[in-house]
């Protein structure tokens, strides 16, 4: 299976046929839930939203025959009639949000997230919710509450996490696009692993507003596409700040793509990144990677970053403190599972979380919990939190030689079910290479780059924040060479 | 190897409103032992001189408008989602045994 081979036409073409009446939206909603349909073995999709994703293909095809002046101008929208799939994470009108966790089975979102206003805004129907890790935690969905979805390359293999049901769908050809989160990798990694394009904004770029928290201070919203362009064109639309997120920053002026020269680029390989434990199929692919891009004219230095191998470390410090805090608001009162027998409030917590939150759930409660502690706060919360700005520096300083910085996205292809389950510290090893970026909020992209014993293979490129235009541009090339 | 009892993972537990089980508590103790014994490695790691970070992007007190928007939402719309509801109320167990 080739991820370039799709029954779905670019996303500006799509709306672009939409808009001139080419193209029915009612069509292409019933294309892409007959695909659910008949790809469900994969379990990739949790739920979909069928009836209101109807009803909104009928309003656009309607407003294209008589068109409306001033907000839905047809003219202007970008993803006109281009269905998509949106993570279970992201609060969506049409069906339930529950995270893949059981706390959240039964809700239904009283208001959408801001992703999902502005992209229905452009156009864009919105046909189904993607399975993940419960609450993005994990790099394999296995940890999802409800079903394990597969790699759509071999049943038996894990299609990566925490977005794995986004990245599945994309290349199970449900939709054009898919929405995404990644916290430590949770968009790059599944990418990787299914042979999807797999894009994370600089830290900020998209409001999170209407998004289930992970980690507050790392979360990013991102695409899950088949092409770079396309992730361009689903940027353009919900990129900006947002005053219902206070961590937003300015766009650039445009996201949609346009390919860049690679002659005279200068591009950093990350030694650490090619350091042993890197398997050997996948060297392969990034070294031959590599010598594209030089044959191309594009200028190739190594680059050392040592507080790298720390990074890991870093993460599952910072990251388990601020869910272990996130997580606190899931008490079984307000929302969510609540446990009816308790004796009494605190009984009525404790069973609540107890029942409702799934194994790895607790154990990043338990480990947040831990490193947040009076006595342990300074020793580890606060280390983990210079470290990170060890990090920073050095990413900073190697952006100041080098535009861009590549590697591998993942040191191995997907895993089979069930094979790194029992330790979850191997687990947390899959996202090695890919926590480092949101520790720095740069922004960073998987492209695939072939493949190793017939498994998908991701390169990824990163630059310093804000250069997310300049980013997309340059893999929208790569992208282009390698194929 | 970091000191961590079962003793501490229980009150940890306790701490975060998380029953544990029998097993649970077992499992947890041996993990969670192995990961703190992972993060040691940051010991190693010269920060002298470093401050913590915990914004990236730089963006420091902002703020908006004080103001009261309507979103049209309905009382029903946002009660929808509540575990026991009475009379229009949230209704929870009791405090104080």
């Amino acid at each position: 299976m080739s991820a370039l081979s799709s029954q779905w036409l670019p996303i500006d073409e799509i709306a672009a046929k939409v808009r001139s009446g080419q193209l029915k939206a009612v069509d292409l909603v019933e294309q892409s839930l007959q695909t659910i349909a008949d790809s469900s073995e994969y379990d990739a999709i949790i739920a979909t939203t069928s009836e209101r994703a109807r009803e909104r293909a009928k309003l656009i095809d309607e407003l294209v025959l008589n068109p409306l002046e001033g907000d839905a101008d047809i003219t202007s929208m970008s993803l006109c009639g281009v269905p998509f799939i949106a993570k279970d994470n992201f609060l969506v009108f049409g069906a339930e949000t529950t995270a893949a966790s059981n706390i959240l089975k039964g809700f239904t979102a009283p208001y959408q997230s801001t992703v999902i206003e502005l992209l229905e805004a452009q156009g864009a129907i919105c046909v189904a919710k993607a399975n993940l890790d419960a609450f993005a935690h994990g790099s394999s969905t296995e940890n999802s509450d409800f079903m394990i979805t597969k790699n759509p390359h071999d049943r038996t293999r894990v299609p990566g996490g925490s977005s794995g049901g986004s990245a599945a769908a994309v290349v199970l050809d449900m939709a054009p696009f898919a929405l995404g989160t990644d916290t430590g990798g949770s968009i790059r990694l599944p990418a990787s692993f299914c042979g999807a394009v797999g894009f994370k904004p600089t830290y900020g770029l998209v409001s999170r507003s209407g998004v289930v928290a992970m980690a507050s201070s790392l979360d990013v919203i991102g695409p899950l596409t088949r092409t770079v362009a396309d992730a361009g064109y689903v940027l353009d639309a919900i990129a900006g700040v947002d005053s219902l997120d206070s961590t937003t920053i300015v766009r650039e002026g445009t996201y949609v793509p346009g390919a860049l020269g690679l002659k005279g680029r200068k591009f950093g390989v990350i030694k650490e990144y090619m350091a042993d434990g890197l398997d050997p199929g996948v060297r392969l692919q990034i070294e031959s990677a590599i010598e594209k891009l030089a044959a191309a004219g594009a200028e190739i230095v190594e680059v050392s970053l040592p507080t790298l191998p720390a990074a890991l470390a870093v993460y599952y410090i910072i990251c388990p403190a601020e869910v272990s805090s996130n997580l606190s608001r899931y008490d079984g009162q307000r929302f969510g599972y609540g446990h009816s027998d308790a004796k009494d409030l605190e009984a009525s917590y404790s069973q609540s979380r107890s029942i409702g939150f799934g194994k790895e759930a607790k154990r990043r409660i338990m480990i947040g919990t831990y490193v947040l502690s009076s006595g342990y706060y300074d020793a580890y919360y606060k280390k983990a939190q210079t470290v990170r700005t060890k990090i920073i520096k050095e990413f900073a300083a190697a952006f100041e030689n080098v535009e861009f910085l590549i590697g591998p996205t993942v040191p191995s292809v997907a895993f089979k079910i069930g094979e790194n389950s029992t330790d979850p510290l191997q687990m947390y090893l899959t996202d090695i290479l890919t926590v480092a970026v949101n520790l720095a909020g740069i922004p960073a992209i998987s492209i695939p780059a072939g493949t190793t014993d017939g498994m998908p293979v991701g390169l990824q490129i990163m630059s310093a924040q804000r250069n997310d235009k300049l980013l997309l541009d340059t893999a929208c090339s790569i992208e282009g060479i390698l194929a | 190897m970091v000191d961590l009892t079962r003793d501490d993972i229980l009150k940890l537990a306790r701490l975060a409103r998380v029953s544990l089980t029998d097993d649970e508590a077992s499992e947890f103790t041996g993990e969670l032992a192995s990961i703190l014994q992972y993060v040691e490695m940051l010991n190693a790691v010269d920060t002298d001189g470093l401050l913590p970070t915990s914004q990236v992007t730089g963006l420091t007190n902002v703020t908006r408008p004080d103001v009261v928007r309507d979103y049209g939402y309905q009382e029903a719309d946002l009660l929808k989602n509540v575990p026991a509801l009475e009379n229009g109320q949230i209704k929870v167990k009791r405090m104080i045994v």
